[in-house]
């Protein structure tokens, strides 16, 4: 084999995107849900700019994590059902590879999308813009914690059949300390105070799930391709 | 190609899938410049085989080795020797067949677009390399993935029903690509319903439900 682990973590990034691209209904069903889900809450509560204000990190974290798990669900299912999942592992790489390049190719997608996203949302609920690069790196960290979460999940889900609502009951209690830490980092933002402690666990949690989730969900793809 | 002289063999393996048996103590080897037809009705476990080789499936009993070492000390390794085309094409829907293997093919070894156009040339799949795969019809796809199989220039081919859904013009292709493969010393399995695998020294399995 001449191709380097890194060189194949590139090849298989090049082809994620490529083909999200030629498909990008894919890439633009969890931004539009991510947008709406954030719009109807001040429809449903009240549209006074304070009230906006004080709910925006909860329904800026709550949108982005359903809407990641939207994403999430077709990481593996898509190359499972047409035979290019076996390919992949057969091309002599470690399976740990292959999910890291995949979960990489997914945050690339779907969380820098909705990190992107996130600040015209949070313009809407009345969030001060001042706040915006603080709400964009807690998102940042958050988004790619929950891709490492839900490649866990899509690789237990992967064989199911019905696997959307196993693969939520799976990631949504995972998800929690990262709802938490993220809405408070979000709320210490937009009232002016310092959101270093929750950025900081944020953090941790995604060094952690960034180490750990590879073997895991490689251990999971292997068992459900069985 | 890599050719070794050592083969690949299998010993003793029992797999069950839920409550059947599926294989029952099968043993076989394959060396360097062999050929093993395997045979047998549906849902004999031709495919389970297959996929033992290939090492995707861990047997409950026994042992796959290549090259005198159990596949499973070393899977990546022994699997960046095969060359594996499923019953499934394995092609995505929306790249074109040369994207297809530019991506298949570029994970194992550096390769050239005039490499792989010359593959998709041998196996008849030039006219439509620039097709995306969901416009091909299932023998353009099967032409398509043997292609993906003679790019990867592994000593190992690992064939199930390489001949579905080709003409007739197509089994010739196939069949001739798969002798000088063997001719050349590399070594196949193919699971194939028809008996098309015409070489003289092939080997036949049979295997029963």
């Amino acid at each position: 084999m001449n191709v380097s682990t890194a060189g194949a973590v590139q090849i298989i990034i090049r082809r994620e995107l490529r083909l999200s691209f030629r498909r990008p209904d894919q890439l633009i069903q969890p931004l539009m849900f991510f947008l709406i889900v954030t719009t109807l809450f001040p429809l449903a509560l009240s549209p006074q700019l304070s009230v906006l204000r004080d709910i925006a990190p909860g329904v800026l974290w709550v949108g982005a994590l359903l809407s990641s798990l939207l994403a999430v669900e077709g990481m593996f299912r898509a190359d499972a059902d047409d035979g290019t999942l076996e390919q992949l592992v057969l091309s002599g790489h470690s399976l740990t590879v292959i999910v890291i390049a995949k979960t990489c190719a997914h945050w690339l997608l779907s969380g820098v999308a909705l990190v992107l996203v996130a600040p015209v949302m949070a313009a809407a609920l009345s969030v001060p813009a001042e706040s915006f690069w603080l709400i964009m790196a807690s998102l940042a960290l958050g988004t790619l914690t929950l891709s490492w979460l839900g490649a866990i999940g899509a690789a237990l889900t992967v064989g199911l059949k019905r696997g959307s609502v196993m693969l939520s009951l799976i990631v949504l209690p995972l998800a929690m300390p990262l709802l938490i830490f993220g809405a408070s980092a979000t709320d210490r933002a937009i009232h002016g105070d310092s959101a270093a402690g929750p950025l900081y666990l944020l953090g941790a949690l995604c060094l952690f799930t960034s180490t750990l989730a590879p073997f895991a969900a490689s251990a999971a793809l292997r068992i459900t391709m069985e | 190609m890599k050719t070794t002289s050592t083969s690949l063999s299998v010993d003793g393996v029992h797999v069950w899938r839920g409550d059947r048996h599926v294989l029952r103590g099968l043993s076989f080897s394959v060396g360097s410049g062999q050929l093993l037809h395997v045979v047998g009705s549906n849902g004999a476990g031709k495919t389970t085989l297959l996929r033992v080789v290939c090492g995707l499936i861990a047997p409950e009993e026994g042992q796959v080795m290549w090259e005198g070492s159990n596949i499973r000390s070393d899977r990546s390794a022994y699997q960046s020797n095969i060359a594996f085309a499923a019953h499934e094409a394995a092609l995505k829907a929306d790249l074109t067949a040369l994207e297809n293997l530019r991506f298949a093919v570029g994970l194992r070894r550096t390769v050239s677009v005039d490499e792989l156009m010359a593959s998709m040339r041998r196996t008849g799949a030039e006219g439509y390399a620039d097709l995306p795969a969901r416009a091909l019809s299932a023998g353009q796809k099967r032409r398509v993935a043997m292609a993906r199989v003679l790019a990867c220039d592994a000593p190992l081919w690992l064939l199930d029903e390489p001949f579905s859904n080709l003409d007739s013009a197509g089994v010739e292709v196939i069949s001739a690509l798969i002798d000088e493969h063997v001719r050349r010393g590399g070594s196949a399995v193919v699971v194939a319903h028809h008996g098309l695998v015409r070489r003289a020294g092939a080997t036949q399995l049979a295997l029963d439900e």
